[in-house]
């Protein structure tokens, strides 16, 4: 079946002054059909970068430089203006850490629904705000009757994070991208807005790319998961295996480095150095100065890449694991 | 003895609208409870956490130990040395050079316009203490390299700058370190650096920390003692094991449960309910009453008193 969202190939470039940054480089994965496609990795490591290609919204001069987006087996990296602006509303969902950059704050947030349902569904004034009631109590927004005539300072972080997926989904996009939508949330809501996001899905088969650098939010609620370092896609695969069994070096440390209950007091793992700066990518695999496991070819060769969108880790020397195919 | 004793503390703020405004809309002066009379401990050489969710009170306790904010009520002593009542200046100088502080944010809490060398002696130089080769010595101690003395804060990374605060913090030689939230702004590969490196210290000199966080894993790997905050009040304190093993209280039970877990595959959990309660109206009785399943009708009354259950201190009516 075709993907809703497959990305092949996508490489993102900054020109500069001093040359050319390249944040996302030869990145592929599809998002299926109801799946949550957790996109995980350090500050700096892409993750947005490429959610705002798929979006067309790239802050100039940051723009694609190669590679092909597909929705629903369209191709949608060339759209332009307008025809990128309805896919966008139509099509796709956003939902951002911060739910302020997504509402108008002179605007009840009754209006924000309707006029996003009106400019995209064909049905009446009176029918949009009978939706957009149903749609607040379906995200959860208790006395939704009368809230739907308030304004979003009038909410708490988590309520308006609630409304922004209501906002996001309205239109009954195929697509979700969610980037970081639980950062700046308390753990007892981010669980709300977890649960939330992952009904919803199942319940009307959306994709979503659930972007975050927390590893226990991907185990909980993605499928797959596709982890990133310096623009780069490193490991992609189901998500208990990358999780439970890496086998690309970067995620092996990672995990190693995630406080965990049952390692107690132990010392955890150190990945010594941090990420490269994108004006210092170091030559061959981007990982080799802190990876255990580097030989002289990671440095020599041209670095390792996931360019089908299928395998699993993107390293010349992946750990070796008895159980994993 | 303990080190440091914290006794029925309590801090409230004035957050009223000016007085023209208040009679103008005919509102009464607002008063917030950011801390409602707490009592806990802190052993010497031992690690005691502060947990809870934002607004439950763990910076202004941080604060009120080591003397940024005044106790509302209640008191703070350290080393038997009451700094909100001692009258004696020569003591507090003491008790306060025995205390440091680390922040979240490794941005905002160092100098611009500083060099590392002279932020990190900062502390000992203001009290005229010697200060040749400290800087280099300690950067080294922290990680970084002795030439890195000359430079200024922003040459360095985000887990650098807080390796620079740690040892500005060192520099005193303090015996009590008050970290709030210290590795919440990193990544988790320099968290786990900054974590064990704290760890190191901390056997290496004898030091003991109040660590405060929002994140139960790092609080887990990290403490001897746990204390959970809620809306101001410590709701259960107990070691990690018992906390995290058998939790007591309905709201510790909530949010360990709402924690995500790295191996909880396609975990399906009833997401907790209701909101944290705004402290400028707390409800009656028991704080959490109005979220939990438990809640029966002393709750909405009474005020539950902290008291020992087990391994444990629980301040709910309806755990035995
Ligand atoms: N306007 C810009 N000019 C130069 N570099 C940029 C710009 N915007 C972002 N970057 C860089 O692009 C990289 C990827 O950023 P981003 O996608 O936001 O990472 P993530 O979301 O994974 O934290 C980072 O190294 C960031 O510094
Ligand atoms: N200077 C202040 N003035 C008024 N209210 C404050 C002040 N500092 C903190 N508060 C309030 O006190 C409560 C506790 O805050 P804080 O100690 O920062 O919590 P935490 O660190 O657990 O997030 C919050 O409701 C906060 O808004
Ligand atoms: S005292 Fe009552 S309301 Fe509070 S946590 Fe215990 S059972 Fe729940
Ligand atoms: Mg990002
Ligand atoms: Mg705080």
């Amino acid at each position: 079946m075709t993907p809703t969202l497959s990305i092949r190939n996508l490489t993102v470039d900054i020109p500069t002054r001093h040359g050319t940054l390249r944040p996302v480089q030869d990145v592929s994965y599809d998002i299926a059909q109801g799946e949550i496609l957790g996109v995980v990795g350090e500050s700096g490591a892409g993750k947005s970068m490429a959610g705002n290609a798929v979006i067309g919204l790239l802050n100039p001069p940051a723009h694609i430089a190669s590679g092909e987006i597909h929705l629903n087996g369209t191709r949608i990296d060339h759209l332009q203006g307008d025809d990128m602006r309805r896919l966008r509303g139509q099509q796709i969902g956003m939902v951002f850490q911060d739910p302020l950059t997504s509402l108008n704050p002179l605007l009840k947030i009754g209006d924000q629904l309707t006029e996003t349902m009106l400019a995209h569904l064909d049905i009446s004034q009176s029918e949009a705000r009978k939706r957009a009631i149903a749609a607040l109590e379906e995200v959860g927004i208790p006395g939704a009757a009368q809230r739907v005539d308030s304004y979003p300072h009038e909410f708490s972080g988590g309520m308006r994070q609630r409304v922004v997926i209501a906002l996001a989904l309205c239109a009954e996009p195929s697509l979700i991208i969610a980037d970081e939508p639980t950062t700046a949330l308390d753990v007892s809501v981010q669980a709300q807005i977890i649960a939330l996001l992952k009904r919803l899905c199942r319940d009307r088969g959306t994709a979503v790319m659930l972007i975050t650098h927390d590893m226990g939010v991907i185990a909980e609620a993605a499928d797959r998961v596709a982890v990133m370092y310096a623009g780069q896609l490193t490991e992609l695969g189901a998500v208990r295996d990358v999780l439970t069994a890496p086998l690309h070096p970067y995620t092996d440390g990672l995990m190693g480095s995630t406080p965990l209950a049952s390692r107690g007091k132990a010392r955890l793992h150190q990945i010594p150095g941090a990420m490269p700066r994108l004006d210092a990518l170091p030559d061959g695999c981007a990982f080799h100065p802190r990876c255990p496991r580097a030989q002289a070819d990671c440095v020599r060769n041209p670095g390792p890449t996931l360019s089908d969108g299928q395998g699993r880790a993107a390293c010349f020397h992946p750990l070796v694991r008895e159980d994993v195919a | 003895m303990a080190l440091v004793s914290v006794t029925n503390l309590t801090r409230i703020f004035d957050v009223s609208k000016p007085w023209l405004n208040r009679v103008i809309e005919r509102k009464p002066k607002a008063m917030l409870t950011a801390v409602s009379d707490v009592s806990f401990d802190i052993e010497e050489r031992t690690v005691y956490a502060l947990v809870g969710e934002s607004g439950s009170g763990k910076s202004t306790i941080g604060k009120m130990l080591v003397g940024l904010l005044a106790p509302s009520t209640g008191s703070v002593d350290i080393r038997g040395v009451d700094l909100a009542r001692e009258t004696d200046a020569a003591k507090i100088d003491d008790v306060r050079a025995d205390i440091q502080m680390i922040f979240q944010d490794p941005f905002a809490s160092l100098n611009p316009r500083w060099r590392v060398r002279d932020i990190i002696v900062e502390p000992v130089a203001a009290r005229g203490g010697e200060t040749r080769g400290l800087a280099e010595r300690l950067l080294e101690q922290v990680g970084l390299a002795a030439r890195d003395a000359g430079k200024f804060p922003h040459e360095f990374s985000g887990g650098q700058r807080q390796r620079i605060c740690i040892a500005r913090a060192l520099a005193s030689e303090p015996k009590l370190i008050v970290c709030d939230e210290p590795t919440s702004a990193l990544d988790v590969s320099v968290q786990a650096q900054v974590l064990n490196l704290m760890s190191d210290l901390k056997d290496e000199f004898g030091l003991t920390y109040l660590f405060i966080s929002h994140d139960l894993t790092v609080v887990q790997h990290m403490a001897d003692k746990i204390g959970v905050l809620y809306l101001g009040r410590l709701v259960e304190e107990a070691d990690p094991d018992t906390l995290f093993d058998t939790p007591k209280h309905p709201y510790t039970q909530m949010l360990l449960a709402a924690a995500p877990q790295l191996d909880g595959f396609g975990r399906e959990v009833a997401p907790p309910t209701g909101e944290i309660p705004d402290p400028i109206n707390p409800p009656p009785g028991c704080a959490y009453n109005p979220r939990c399943p438990l809640a029966a009708d002393i709750c909405r009354t009474t005020r539950p008193e902290l008291r020992r259950v087990g391994n444990a201190r629980v301040a709910c009516h309806m755990v035995d």
